[in-house]
């Protein structure tokens, strides 16, 4: 019980992988649109907010077919990604880790959003009469003000990822070492009569990342909150 | 010169204001809460950006929409001390001192003049939280102040600060204004700030500006009444410390027509001081008053009147020479007015209790203005 089986532990790393992994490449991506979001105003931002949110409403399985159709080798960006840089998502784990940011990017927007509309954009203004400019301001106000919500949306943003199942079994398929990660694998498992046993480590691995990242980004963000407000 | 012509409509408010005003010393922007104090300094600041304008400080012009320039605010090296003290939460005290220093180079202040000036040595490695409101204002003045501004300006900086808060932070700006030598704007609706800091004084009303001069100037027109407060009538003179009188803890100030008593002053003789003296603090009298405690008695004459309130009247009269005429309103009842027949021209003698003239109503000015 107390050791994994070289099945459970390839699924494992691979779920952390493609956590990783999507968060990295989302988190400045869903930032930006957080920062357009919560500060500028333009014509069809409603619809931009819409599109951002809709992997949030539409079913998994929509949203992984929408990916095939986009960024499978013969997709419209899928194939024009493939010319020019010989990058492919289809059927590997680049390809799971991509479903997974598209599933989990809503909610790190939300989080930074929520969080960047709570930073007193009168301290914005005090470092700029301080003869900082845009750019300095944000790295040295805004965004270190902002931290725990961009804490918060990474670690939401790696909890949905490990946790994602639909989108990525439709875009990418089920193959073992590329993209079976740990819910493909439980699934898989709960297909197979008399596995029982199995089934339920997995799902016991799974409790456990899910309320490691929650809890760790608990103890985190507090830490953070209170540097940040500078009563630490 | 500091040169401000700007509109701007906000929401149903209509900022409109032209004027100019020195840069030296302190100019005061004066009026009621909503009258735009806080926006023309946003202006000037690059915070808010004007519909159609132009605003010159020195020989650089930082905004004008003809041409189409408008610095960013980054770029007008202006100071800025917030009502709220705006210190960064998560940098030290030392960190926000230094959040603008680079902008200086040479020839800036430095760090330890400026934390000595303050009185901030103990506080530099704590966090802005744990400060009390007095603290944070001081910090947030030398943060404004290490940017190397060519123009300080004030918002309301003694607003949030009890009384006590708020004495103990003036003479801190009166140091900035006599050693460092920096113009400032300073937002106020306080009388008595004024009296004690500023020698320029922007009278506001509704979005324009009523009048600008010389804080005595304003304090003693008549048509400025309604603006310079009801409550606060009262006029400013400048004096000149002539003496002390350490037997009884008094000091002279003499004024042309006249000498007042006040309680001991710490100045060396020779310093020009302005006093604020408060309509219902003056009394008159028709004839040369005898066996009464105060000492400070003026002849002079009834200027003119104020149309009665209730049952008070607001008289100007005249306790200065020929030459050149000191204005001090008093206030009486319309009763007194009447038995004592007291109309313009009437010789008079006006009455200023020394006890009234307390700390907050004497400030000291730049000696080389004194005529």
């Amino acid at each position: 019980m107390l050791t994994l089986t070289p099945l459970e532990i390839e699924a494992l790393l691979l779920s952390l992988r493609i956590g990783i992994v999507s968060v990295i490449f989302s988190l400045p991506f869903a930032l930006a649109v957080a920062w357009l979001l919560a500060r500028r105003d333009f014509p069809g931002k409603s619809l931009i907010d819409g599109i951002v949110h809709l992997p949030l409403v539409l079913p998994p399985v929509a949203v992984g077919f929408t990916l095939l159709v986009l960024f499978g080798r013969n997709g419209v960006i899928g194939a024009f990604l493939y010319d020019w840089f010989g990058l492919t998502f289809a059927f590997n784990w680049k390809g799971a880790a991509l479903a997974s940011g598209v599933v989990a990017f809503p909610l790190m927007v939300r989080a930074m959003r929520l969080s960047l509309e709570l930073v007193d954009r009168k301290l914005e203004a005090a470092a700029r009469s301080l003869g900082a400019n845009r750019l300095r301001s944000a790295l040295t106000i805004t965004i270190p003000l902002m931290s725990p919500g961009i804490l918060t949306a990474a670690i939401l943003g790696f909890a949905r990822s490990v946790g994602e199942f639909g989108a990525t079994i439709t875009f990418v398929s089920n193959i073992p070492g590329q993209t079976r990660t740990l819910p493909i694998a439980l699934y898989v498992l709960t297909q197979v009569p008399g596995s029982d046993a199995a089934t339920w480590r997995l799902a016991i691995l799974s409790v456990l990342i899910a309320l490691a990242a929650l809890i760790g980004s608990e103890l985190i963000a507090k830490r953070l909150s209170a540097r940040v407000r500078g009563t630490e | 010169m500091i040169e401000i012509a700007i509109q701007k409509q906000l929401g149903q408010f209509a900022l409109d204001v032209d004027f100019a005003a020195p840069d030296t010393g302190i100019t005061a922007l004066y009026g009621r809460s909503g009258v735009g104090k806080t926006s023309i300094v946003n202006a000037l600041a690059g915070l808010l950006r004007p519909d159609r304008g132009r605003i010159v400080v020195g020989d650089e012009v930082l905004f004008d929409s003809a041409r189409r320039i408008d610095l960013p605010p980054e770029r007008r090296r202006l100071g800025y001390v917030f009502q709220e003290g705006r210190l960064f939460p998560h940098y030290s005290v030392r960190g926000n001192l230094l959040y603008g220093a680079k902008r200086g180079g040479q020839g800036g202040p430095n760090l330890d003049t400026i934390v000595a000036i303050l009185g901030i040595e103990n506080l530099l490695d704590r966090r802005p939280a744990s400060l009390s409101g007095g603290e944070k204002q001081r910090v947030a003045i030398g943060r404004a102040l290490l940017a190397s501004p060519r123009l300080l300006l004030m918002d309301e900086p003694l607003a949030s600060l009890d009384a006590a808060r708020k004495g103990e932070l003036m003479p801190f700006i009166e140091r900035l204004r006599d050693e460092l030598k920096l113009p400032i704007f300073y937002v106020t609706h306080e009388m008595n700030e004024i009296v004690r800091l500023s020698d320029q004084l922007v009278l506001l009303q509704d979005g324009k500006v009523a009048a600008v001069g010389p804080v005595e100037e304003l304090s003693s027109r008549f048509d400025l009444l309604p603006l310079t407060g009801r409550h606060e009538v009262g006029s400013v003179i400048r004096t000149t410390l002539r003496g002390h009188d350490t037997s009884f803890g008094l000091s002279e100030l003499s004024f042309p027509g006249g000498r007042l008593r006040v309680a001991r002053l710490h100045a060396t003789l020779g310093t020009a001081i302005r006093v604020r003296i408060q309509a219902r603090d003056v009394v008159l009298a028709t004839a040369k008053p005898e066996h009464l405690s105060i000492r400070n008695a003026f002849a002079g004459k009834v200027v003119d009147l104020a149309p009665p309130r209730g049952p008070v009247v607001d008289l100007r009269v005249d306790i200065g020479t020929e030459a050149q005429p000191v204005l001090l309103w008093a206030r009486i009842t319309l009763r007194a007015c009447q038995d004592l027949q007291l109309v313009p021209g009437k010789p008079i003698f006006a009455l200023v209790k020394t006890v009234s003239l307390d700390r907050h109503s004497l400030g000291r000015y730049e000696a080389d203005e004194v005529d």
